[in-house]
């Protein structure tokens, strides 16, 4: 699937070029990627090191494991199986928490260390497990209390009620969880039944 | 409102002072063990630059060549009959490719059509509630070296398209 997806944005991409005769802009773009590619890798650096020097200090100090017991019933109901004291479990309680809140950069590095738990368990380490899909399916969906960076957006533009696309924003992102979830779980059980 | 905005601002700076205060009464040699986590740090994030760079890479092409013009009349049909307006296909299209590119679409849309219009509160409500899932799946994937993605791509694409539906839905219930 992502060997399909990405090779028909590249090819769709230049044959586009070509027709349109836009395959100056096309070159210019991979190049222009490529270097935005590393200088995001670079910012994303900064934040990760910054972020996961404090997740150790939580996990040092014992912070963590009490997280991990309150979060701990919807974590086992999310990943049916998943041993308790997995250390992937208050890594994806700071993570889904941290995307509610709408704190997209602190999200991703709790995010990550949870993939390093997960990949732990993973028998493949080159093929993704059902718990690490089931993880970003989350990810992807997130549901959000507080999407600042719009609202932000929508009052620089002068709206009237900057705030209130947060109810309808919460119950759309909520509906694509909800499905996210579903159909992840019946995906799963359909695998399992094949193997 | 303005009240909830502000609360992020506290939250993070919060976090640290509760999360670096507990850890020194707990005798966690503290500047040692923030050191450590920034190195795990510094190592994922080159793990995933390859990954990253071969993504964003085929998406920029993707979105210089006007491919996104072509696949939005293709796909009009669909969401005419989903009740999404024409102008905001594009959006919809470019949310799961590239979050900088659908802030700007949205953007856009917000200043042509004015914040409080249907299409500009669609536009807001979209870019809210959905997330960039290529980025993230490559981003995520890519911290642990995992090539075969499996149903994850079909999983989180079929996601963003319900979330899209309901956003249209929910849109159309709170504001007419």
């Amino acid at each position: 699937m992502v060997d399909f997806v990405w090779l028909l944005l590249l090819l769709a991409g230049i044959i586009t070029g070509l027709l349109t005769g836009q395959i100056e802009q096309v070159s210019q773009a991979a190049f222009a990627s490529a270097g935005a590619a590393v200088k995001l890798c670079i910012e994303m650096a900064g934040m990760l090191a910054m972020w996961l020097g404090i997740f150790r200090l939580a996990e040092k100090s014992g912070l963590l494991s009490a997280i991990a017991r309150l979060a701990s019933p919807l974590i086992r109901w999310l990943f049916p199986g998943l041993p308790k004291t997995n250390p992937a479990f208050p890594a994806i309680a700071m993570n889904l928490a941290a995307n509610m809140l709408g704190l997209g950069n602190a999200a991703t590095p709790f995010g990550l260390k949870a993939m390093g738990h997960l990949q732990e368990l993973n028998p493949d380490k080159a093929v993704a497990s059902s718990y690490m899909i089931t993880f970003l399916a989350l990810n992807t969906t997130c549901v959000t209390l507080i999407p600042a960076l719009v609202i932000s957006l929508r009052s620089q533009a002068g709206s009237a009620l900057p705030a209130e696309i947060m109810l309808p924003a919460f119950c759309s992102s909520l509906t694509g969880t909800i499905f996210a979830v579903l159909f992840d779980r019946w995906l799963r059980r359909r695998g399992q039944m094949r193997n | 409102m303005q009240g909830i905005m502000r609360i992020s601002y506290y939250l993070v700076p919060g976090l640290f002072f509760l999360i670096a205060l507990y850890a020194y009464i707990k005798k966690v040699p503290v500047y040692a063990t923030f050191v450590e986590g920034a190195t795990e740090g510094l190592k994922t994030a080159w793990r995933i630059l390859p990954f990253l760079l071969g993504m964003l890479v085929v998406i920029g092409i993707f979105r210089a060549s006007g491919a996104l013009a072509l696949f939005t009349g293709i796909l009009e049909p669909l969401f005419r009959f989903l009740g999404i307006p024409k102008d905001a296909i594009p959006l919809l299209l470019m949310r799961p490719l590239s979050g900088s590119g659908s802030l700007a679409l949205v953007s856009d849309i917000i200043t042509t059509h004015g914040p409080d219009s249907y299409i500009g509160r669609l536009a807001a409500i979209v870019q809210g509630s959905t997330e960039t899932t290529f980025y993230l799946l490559a981003v995520y994937f890519g911290s642990v070296g995992v090539k075969r993605y499996r149903y994850a791509l079909a999983l989180g694409l079929s996601a963003d398209m319900v979330s899209f539906i309901a956003a249209a839905f929910f849109c159309r219930l709170f504001f007419s």
